[in-house]
């Protein structure tokens, strides 16, 4: 039962050898002279669809090579941000973050480079370059993609309920939220086995997206107490009882399993999550993708790529980050893994307007997402406590899901929660 | 020691203008003296840096506010820990590590000394039988996590269709506390069984074998054989064993992390069995607070060896399984 001193070990190990491997290909920065080309890290998480386009630039170059460093998730992605910024050296030339956590970067934007460029004015959509930028109006992100969000559904299951399965159609079903949840409701009186939604984190998160101020005011007081998130808690901890919810954590193995057990009918889906659909519900047939988000349109994650303020190349790293989140190579990058351009240039693009999915029934998902990314209007004020709250909040919602708390309970346990996060 | 010139016989007196030993004489003389020292060294320089240093510098953290990205903040006592304590799942993850560690560290030494017994039998092919009950713990622990996570899903899991293919209601694994905790200690025991069971084979096999030839004369049988001959000649193992996993079933980590399913990862929706390490993760990388992480790695590190001291006394005081009145 050593797995603790194991595990020790074992980053020790990987530590020493990464070391061993960065000296080894190292002398970045040494060689920024004409002795060689000067070799720039970027770190990713998840899929950024950047493989082909790192290749084309390699080629295209002699005085500076791209490397990418990719790791599976946020997660982890974050922690060894959190690590190596502390540290104050070991991150990549070029730093990927997720939206959700760009808030409590911004918080920490000393540690990153001023990215502002007159010439790259306007090449993002306003809500996303703003979230790239600091209170004294430092741009520290460049935008990769954008989340906007349609409704993915079974027209399969639809038919089952005798609710009609054209995507106009069911467009036409969902324009509010109550909409939604009252066809959800006949929905489920008609096929009893099979919940309305995958997860009430994933609704409450899409709902959450559509309200100012969701955990914080503008100065970042923590205002958790409010009447919008309290209604949205109540909103969604109301529809368990009636059979909506699959009252499964998102993400989890039972989440990944409910795709290949008509779990569930409906989903609410950025674009990344085509691209995870696809992979959970492999083989199922039925799948498409309807332009309709409830409550208007509404905006899921999204990345932003930053240069950590400790790198030796900061020149370059800018001008590489620059050169991947312009409109062309984004719009590839979305015709590699579904990652939807948040360039304004880019959502004109043929590559992006003219894709559609095979998995979904040939939906036009560019169209429609940008459709749904035009559709956004709202851009919720997310201050540096907001991925810690969202935690709790989702914790929250699960313990109502999975029946160890009663809704009130579980909401003065939230308030406690947000409470000691000091 | 060397024989000082004044011990030595007057024939061999050096001459007086060189009254000190030869330099090879005092080399070796200095060599026998402090050689050992030189060869336990490596040990504890490196101890003093990867253990000890860490250890006093985590206090030193402790009584600091200390943000992971903004570093040392003011001096504040004892306030860190004061906030943990009364932090109000502080009490419930202490709870949660030490139900799992009972539950993984009991069955575990009780199978593996039953099954050493076995292999020191006189099995046909006994290496192969040696041999595959380390395979679990070659096995990442990683991989383990994410087979037995799918294997305890709430809704999905293979366990709970069999149990529901034999009438049983389904067990909610994620969500009641105790069910949670029987899960993560399977894991647990699955990785570690065999490898402190090969532990207790070595032991084994350095019991003389004439002591059980005596016991089959007095007539005593197989089991009479394990229990007064084989259990009092292994104790000292059974000490190290028990205390090691002590150390290590309290520090448990990567297996609930891993069978958690929720966002946060910090052990379920109401943190049912989340542990004290993964307290300290949660202070320090979610919430990026060094100093009330060090605090609860400091009360960790006081506890582990309060843990280990009454496992000690215990043992002494008792013998092991009543080996010895």
């Amino acid at each position: 039962m050593r797995h603790w001193q194991n595990g020790r070990l074992a980053l020790s190990v990987l530590a020493a050898l990464s070391l061993g491997v960065m000296t080894a290909c190292g002398g970045d920065g040494e060689a920024s002279d004409a002795d060689g080309p000067v070799t720039i890290s970027v770190a990713t998480f998840n899929e950024f669809g950047y493989e082909e386009l790192i290749e084309e630039f390699n080629a295209s170059r002699d005085d500076i090579q791209i490397e990418q460093v990719k790791v599976g998730t946020w997660d982890d992605a974050k922690a060894n941000l959190y690590t190596k910024l502390a540290a104050g050296s070991g991150l990549s030339d070029i730093e990927a973050i997720e939206g959700d956590a760009m808030p409590a970067i911004l918080a920490e934007s000393d540690a990153f480079a001023d990215l502002t460029d007159p010439e790259l004015d306007g090449r993002w959509l306003d809500w996303k370059a703003e979230a790239g930028t600091d209170a004294d109006g430092r741009l520290i992100g460049y935008g990769t993609d954008i989340g906007p969000e349609g409704i993915c559904y079974r027209a399969d299951l639809f038919e089952k309920a005798g609710l009609p399965t054209d995507r106009a159609e069911v467009a036409g079903l969902m324009g509010t939220w109550d909409d939604y949840f009252a066809l959800g409701e006949d929905f489920v009186a008609k096929v009893p086995d099979t919940a309305w939604y995958d997860s009430s984190g994933g609704v409450a998160q899409a709902m959450l997206n559509q309200v100012e101020n969701p955990f914080e005011t503008d100065d970042n007081t923590v205002a958790v107490d409010n009447a919008d998130l309290k209604a949205v808690y109540d909103t969604v901890t109301g529809n368990v009882e009636k059979g909506l919810s699959t009252r499964l954590a998102q993400w989890g193995d039972d989440w990944v399993a409910s795709f290949q057990n008509d779990g569930f009918a409906t989903m609410a889906c950025p674009g990344w999550m085509l691209g995870v659909v696809e992979g959970n519900a492999e083989g199922v047939q039925g799948w498409d993708f309807a332009d309709v988000f409830p409550g208007g349109g509404g905006n899921w994650g999204g990345s932003f790529l930053t240069v950590p303020a400790q790198g030796e190349n900061i020149e370059e790293a800018t001008e590489v980050a620059a050169w991947l989140t312009a409109p062309e190579q984004q719009a590839k990058a979305f015709a590699a893994k579904g990652t939807f351009p948040s360039q304004v240039e880019a959502l004109d693009s043929p590559e992006v307007n003219e894709a559609s999915n095979a998995f979904f029934n040939d939906a036009p998902v560019g169209e429609i997402l940008a459709n749904r990314a035009e559709a956004v209007t709202v851009q919720p004020y997310k201050g540096p406590k907001y991925s810690d709250i969202l935690q709790a909040f989702q914790a929250a919602l699960l313990r109502v899901d999975d029946g160890s708390q009663s809704p009130d309970e579980s909401w003065d346990q939230f308030l406690t929660d947000v409470e000691a996060l000091g | 020691m060397s024989p000082s010139p004044a011990a030595l016989p007057a024939a061999e007196l050096t001459p007086v203008t060189n009254p000190r030993p030869p330099w090879r004489q005092r080399l070796s003389s200095w060599d026998v003296r402090t050689a050992p020292y030189l060869y336990i060294a490596p040990f504890f320089v490196l101890f003093g840096l990867v253990g000890l240093f860490p250890l006093v510098y985590t206090a030193w953290v402790s009584v600091h506010d200390w943000s992971l990205l903004g570093g040392q903040g003011e001096y504040v006592g004892l306030q860190n820990f004061r906030d943990v304590l009364t932090n109000p799942y502080f009490a419930k993850q202490l709870v949660n590590t030490v139900s799992i560690f009972l539950l993984s560290s009991v069955p575990q030494v009780v199978i593996a000394v039953v099954l050493a017994a076995l292999l020191d039998s006189n099995l046909r092919g006994r290496t192969v039988w040696r041999m595959s009950i380390l395979l679990p713990f070659v096995v990442s622990p990683v991989a383990v996590a994410i087979i037995f996570g799918s294997l305890f899903g709430d809704r999905y899991g293979l366990v709970n269709q069999l149990l529901g293919g034999i009438g049983l209601d389904p067990v909610l694994w994620h969500v009641d506390r105790f069910a949670s905790h029987v899960a993560i200690a399977t894991m647990v025991n699955w990785r570690w069984t065999g490898y402190n069971a090969l532990i207790f084979l070595a032991a084994m096999q350095a019991v003389p074998r004439d002591l059980y030839e005596s016991a089959a004369l007095d007539g005593a049988g197989r089991v009479r054989q394990f229990l007064s001959v084989t259990l009092p000649m292994i104790r000292p193992t059974m000490v190290f064993v028990i205390i090691t996993s002590t150390i290590g079933g309290l520090q448990v980590f990567a297996e609930p992390r891993l069978f958690d399913e929720t966002t946060a990862r910090n052990g379920g929706s109401d943190r049912q069995f989340g542990t004290i390490t993964m307290l300290i993760y949660d202070f320090g990388w979610q919430l990026r607070d060094l100093g009330r992480a060090s605090a609860t790695a400091w009360m960790l590190f006081l506890i582990i060896c309060a843990f280990a001291l009454l496992n000690l006394f215990l043992l002494r005081r008792f013998g092991v399984l009543g080996g010895e009145r």
